[in-house]
């Protein structure tokens, strides 16, 4: 091997020791306890998918077929079940969320189309106080790790997006009273 | 000196003294372990405190332990001794607007970390207070138990132990069995505890329990990831309570307690209060938060908070 090729190995291998070394460093300097800085992208969160019914995604299984009806109305024949209750029933109606052209997209009032997984914009546009709680953590349940990773869960998986307010549930057995624990 | 004499000093005499000093000797020996007594219990028996152990010697009782533990209950018990880690501060938050008093955590509790089932021991009590009269402990009610919750014109208010900086519990200790962790967690030395209920009197959180009897906890139901300072399976006649889940904090895989992992409106709140972006320092740094009994200067590390 001649001088010259010599001289341009020793660059390479030097340039790829110092990026090792900066990463190293990079790596090092953040304490496993400290949270890690925020993905590339503020607006993507890790969330478990969208909890729909069985069966019923897409929409547009049924609804490429079928003609879009722009008028508000009550729905007769299919989705009886879905009611709007304690939540702006008077003001709205399904098409102010849900997109009359693609049937698989929620709308936002701006009219961008957003997946049901990013359904947590489309919620934060009246509740942005939730929303501000819910991107730091303290609104809602989250999993993962205290020092790591989070996982966050979608509005809808526990408020039901056409009537949120939370259901009562049975709770757990009482303690025993200190007389009967023997 | 005469034949008599030196007859005299070699017969056995009885005399008072010799007789209770014997009675001393033997009543003493009878406390000793004898029984059934193997290697371990005398080895368990001359164990020092938690805190005055070498590695060498800690690795011992830890094999010890675990070879002890998987006898009795036939599975593989993993008995970790991991330390706080440098820079952590655990707190919590409970957010008393958002809990509907369902006791999931309650029942969490008690499969994470081997309580007793039977005589029945929880660390969590869920208290049930008016909405009209607020934070009035003195009306508080832990056995309700409607079909549903939450009910209303309640809101529920669960308390366990609040990880105090500034602890009662472990100042009346008289064998120092209890201590505070550098990570804040209040511990309790199984082995070293004499069982004299002092930590218990002096906590004013109702969050200490006592093992009145030998605790009744299934094979099947035990959970075999346990510390030693934690969730390990407790003896007879010591003191037990939360230590924000010992074994699933401080490890680097970082999990939550037990509690927060169950809880299913998201009302608990855990983090590292020195790490600016944790979601705990956000909530205590942001919202409104107050800590129960203030006034008695525990300064607990568990805050509540009305998130709305």
């Amino acid at each position: 091997m001649n001088s010259r090729g010599m001289y341009y190995l020793c660059i390479v291998a030097l340039a790829a020791t110092m990026l090792c070394m900066a990463d190293a460093g990079q790596a090092g300097r953040r304490e496993f306890w400290s949270t890690p800085p925020k993905a590339e992208s503020e607006e993507r969160y890790m969330v478990p998918p969208p909890p729909f019914s069985e069966g019923i995604f897409p929409c547009s299984g049924c609804h490429k077929e079928m003609k879009t009806n722009p008028n508000r109305r009550i729905l007769k024949e299919e989705h009886t079940n879905i009611v709007l209750k304690n939540h702006a029933e008077e003001e709205r109606w399904c098409l102010d969320c849900h997109d009359a052209n693609n049937r698989d997209k929620l709308r936002l009032v701006s009219g961008e189309r957003i997946d049901f997984t990013e359904m947590y914009r489309l919620c934060g546009q009246c509740h942005g106080d939730k929303y501000r709680d819910w991107k730091v953590g303290v609104h809602g349940k989250r999993t993962g790790q205290w020092n790591g990773k989070k996982e966050y869960l979608l509005c809808a998986h526990c408020h039901n997006p056409h009537s949120p307010k939370f259901k009562p549930i049975q709770p757990k057995p009482p303690p025993l009273r200190p007389e009967y624990i023997k | 000196m005469s034949d008599k004499e030196t007859r005299d000093k070699k017969i056995f005499r009885l005399t008072r003294r010799k007789a209770l000093k014997g009675l001393a000797a033997g009543l003493g020996a009878l406390a000793f372990p004898g029984k059934d007594a193997s290697a371990s219990v005398w080895e368990a028996f001359f164990q020092k405190n938690f805190r005055e152990l070498g590695k060498p010697e800690r690795d011992k009782i830890l094999a010890r332990l675990e070879k002890e533990y998987s006898a009795q209950f036939g599975k593989a018990v993993k008995v970790k001794a991991t330390p706080p880690v440098e820079g952590v501060l655990f707190g919590y938050g409970l957010d008393l607007s958002r809990c509907i008093g369902c006791r999931r955590c309650v029942y969490g509790c008690v499969d994470e970390n081997n309580q007793s089932r039977e005589p029945q021991i929880h660390w969590i009590r869920v208290l049930r207070l008016e909405k009209e009269k607020g934070v009035d402990l003195e009306h508080a009610e832990h056995y309700y138990n409607p079909a549903k919750v939450p009910e209303e014109g309640y809101f529920y208010m669960p308390v366990q132990c609040q990880q105090c900086e500034n602890p009662p519990c472990t100042k009346v200790c008289p064998v120092q069995a209890t201590w505070k962790e550098n990570d804040g967690i209040v511990v309790v030395d199984y082995n070293w505890c004499i069982g004299c209920r002092y930590c218990m009197a002096a906590c004013p959180y109702g969050a200490r329990h006592f093992n009145w009897k030998k605790p009744g906890l299934p094979a099947a139901e035990m959970n075999p990831d346990t510390h030693y300072l934690g969730n390990r399976p407790r003896p007879v006649g010591v003191v037990e309570k939360c230590t924000f889940c010992i074994q699933r904090t401080r490890e680097p895989e970082g999990r939550y307690p037990a509690c927060v992992e169950v809880c299913p409106v998201g009302a608990r709140k855990f983090g590292n209060f020195l790490d600016p972006a944790s979601e705990i320092r956000y909530a205590i740094e942001n919202k409104r938060v107050f800590i129960l009994k203030e006034e008695l200067n525990t300064q607990p590390k568990f805050y509540y908070f009305y998130f709305t």
